[in-house]
């Protein structure tokens, strides 16, 4: 009897070195513009090749502009670090869609719409985030530069095999609630740090009622509570989803893959190291207040009071947080005035979210002294997103819809929010100066940030949908 | 990567939970495409003001504080997988960090990078803490053969974990890639003999 993740781990073990980690096979690598420019040139100065070019799949998206990409890049560091990108991945023969391709767009969203993230899949890529791949049953992980390196030379690297969870949520969800609140919820309950050394698979009937994209938003933030990854069993929304995608398999490979994929999923009895059980019926929209993704709230209950928090040292950090944030202990988010809305990052940029953003605002307009960024994930939802007529409406309701890229998710580029200032983000961090120096960032769902940008205030959805 | 072995030195105490990589070293400073430098900017936003002068109130700002070991609160290196954090760490100077918990992308990177994270209890990372506002000249001995780290001054030591690999690499100075490649016949033989490999192809 084994878990999802165990079936694919175990596939993909070459060997194990003696009283030490295992050398895992990689199926997939991912490579973009910020951390592999350093693994490329460890592979010159070792006068190595890349070994499987055809595994490496590479796009520029941290660094780029979200307005008129089809200029050179303005900042000359980051041009130079696009144009690297570029000249490595035609040395090595790496295939690369980079900036003005129609394939272009963040790492995490172009996978999936590709068909490149196939469930069964070990995938690895230079950013935390990776984890979103999890969400079609694969095995998913973010690493560092040097590992970066190892995957180019060996297409391996070594990992110790970390500890399974699981994670399960049942029942109906509320209206107004979307996968992003149960996400948040979930940080909330067990921290930033509780999944650490874990694997964590989701699971009940709350996740299988939930949409590809809804599930990857899910899967995206697992790495916000600490776990390596987090992954989902693949199923008949899996398999749609799938399906004519670009580079997904086809006709008769189609049919051998699904075959295989139906066999992916936990044995009943399968064990668990850990396991948490959530009620869908408890989850209400969600708001972080602090500076860490599990420092969130109900949007319609309160900052904890310092008494509540036992720990000494945590006391110390929370304090720290929430004079970051230029908020009061015990004090409630709602009605409070934000300048900034970003809707965008490899958390939430997907059809559907523009989607829901677009039938939320339309025939409304944003309050005006509101500004509210829309980042699409990728050129191929940025032209759904228009032949669908969902730009105009954005338009009309006064959101400005830019072009693809990480964007103000980490401030790279020029969408910064400037110091002070508060920003009601869809991404998955509210690190201090995460979205530019001294940014104050409230994370939340696509829905709580298109209301609040109407309203000019933090708003909870649900007084708009009843 | 240099061979380590055993460090004695004073310390830098920094006791904040949670310290993410985009404190460690902003997003901002990442646009470069060498693996050296980053020292300059680490901790930035929390070093220097908007202007670009040391905040005097920082801990990395009193020169009181110095030593190539660096002690944090719990769940240190939480965030981004961005390896420049564990560059920023080591191109400093620091050669050790001392947590109660460190996250794990951030110390595979600290491995990778001859940066020793040394994961000891919550009681006695409080009791260095202790006894480093008692003496800001206490020292640390790290011992990574007998994997001890000691108060110098009292004495009192605690064992720490690392991986029996790892702690061969680092008291050898091998990297993981040099073993990688060293098996590569292993490798070429899986990829011949894995069905899912075979069942995309
Ligand atoms: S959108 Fe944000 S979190 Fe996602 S890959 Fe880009 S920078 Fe990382």
């Amino acid at each position: 009897m084994k878990t999802l993740f165990e079936k694919i781990w175990d596939a993909h073990v070459v060997t194990k070195v003696k009283d030490g980690p295992e050398v895992v096979y990689i199926d997939k690598h991912l490579i973009h513009e910020v951390t592999s420019p350093q693994a490329f040139s460890g592979l010159e100065k070792k006068g190595i090749p890349v070994f499987r070019p055809q595994n490496t799949l590479a796009t520029a998206d941290h660094n780029v502009p979200t307005l008129n990409q089809h200029l050179p890049i303005k900042d000359p560091l980051s041009k130079f670090q696009v144009d690297t990108l570029t000249e490595n991945c035609t040395k090595y023969g790496i295939k690369l869609f980079g900036l003005g391709h129609p394939f272009q767009g963040i790492v995490h969203v172009i996978g999936p719409e590709l068909g490149v993230t196939l469930p069964g899949m070990t995938i690895v890529c230079g950013d935390s985030h990776t984890s979103t791949h999890g969400a079609f049953g694969a095995i998913a992980f973010g690493i560092g530069t040097s590992e970066v390196e190892q995957v180019f030379a060996t297409q391996c690297i070594l990992q110790n095999k970390p500890k399974t969870m699981k994670i399960e949520i049942n029942g109906k969800l509320a209206k107004g609630v979307l996968s992003k609140d149960i996400i948040l919820y979930i940080i909330s309950r067990i921290s930033s740090s509780g999944g650490s050394g874990y694997f964590v698979e989701f699971t009940g009937s709350a996740i299988r009622n939930l949409s590809m994209e809804a599930r990857m938003t899910i899967c995206n933030m697992s790495i916000e509570m600490g776990a390596r990854g987090g992954l989902i069993a693949p199923d008949e929304t899996t398999f749609n989803y799938i399906q004519g995608r670009e580079f997904a398999p086809k006709d008769e490979q189609f049919v051998r893959a699904v075959n295989y994929w139906k066999s992916l999923g936990s044995d009943p009895g399968a064990k668990f190291d850990k396991t948490h059980i959530f009620d869908a019926g408890d989850i209400e929209p969600m708001i972080t207040y602090g500076t860490n993704p599990g420092m969130g709230i109900k949007i319609s209950g309160n900052i904890p009071t310092e008494a509540l928090i036992e720990d000494p040292s945590e006391k110390i950090s929370f304090t720290k947080s929430i004079t970051y944030m230029g908020l009061q202990a015990g004090e409630c988010l709602l009605g409070k005035k934000v300048n900034y809305i970003f809707i965008g990052s490899c958390t939430n940029s997907r059809i559907e979210d523009l989607r829901l953003v677009a039938q939320f605002v339309k025939g409304k307009k944003k309050a005006s002294h509101i500004k509210a960024l829309i980042v699409p994930g990728s050129k191929q939802v940025q032209k759904q997103a228009i032949a669908e007529g969902l730009d105009k409406i954005l338009s009309e309701a006064g959101f400005e819809l830019r072009q693809p890229g990480c964007s103000a998710c980490l401030g790279m580029n020029e969408d910064k929010v400037p110091a002070g200032e508060y920003c009601i983000s869809t991404s998955n961090r509210n690190f201090e100066g995460r979205q530019g120096p001294g940014a104050r960032t409230f994370l939340a769902s696509p829905l709580t940030a298109a209301a609040s940008a109407i309203t000019g205030y933090i708003t909870d959805i649900r007084t708009f949908t009843d | 990567m240099q061979k380590f072995t055993t460090i004695e030195s004073t310390v830098v105490p920094l006791p904040v939970e949670n310290i993410d990589t985009d404190q460690i070293i902003p997003a901002r400073f990442l646009k470069a495409t060498t693996r050296e430098g980053f020292g300059n900017n680490l901790f930035r936003d929390w070093r220097y003001d908007e202007k670009g002068y040391p905040k005097k109130d920082f801990i990395l700002n009193n020169s009181e504080y110095t030593g190539s070991i660096l002690v944090s609160g719990k769940n240190f290196g939480c965030g981004s997988s961005r390896e420049h954090a564990a560059w920023a760490i080591q191109d400093y100077g620091f050669k050790v960090v001392v947590s109660s918990f460190f996250a794990d992308i951030f110390k595979n990177n600290a491995l990778n990078n001859g940066v020793l994270p040394v994961e000891i209890s919550e009681k006695f990372l409080k009791e260095i803490n202790e006894q480093v506002e008692k003496n800001k000249q206490s020292r640390l001995i790290v011992n990574l053969e007998q994997q001890t780290l000691t108060i110098k001054d009292t004495g009192v030591f605690q064992k720490f974990d690392i991986n029996p690999y790892k702690k061969i690499c680092f008291l050898n100075g091998y990297d993981d890639i040099d073993y990688l490649l060293s098996i590569k016949d292993e490798i070429t033989t899986y990829e011949k003999q894995s069905n899912y490999l075979s069942l995309l192809k």
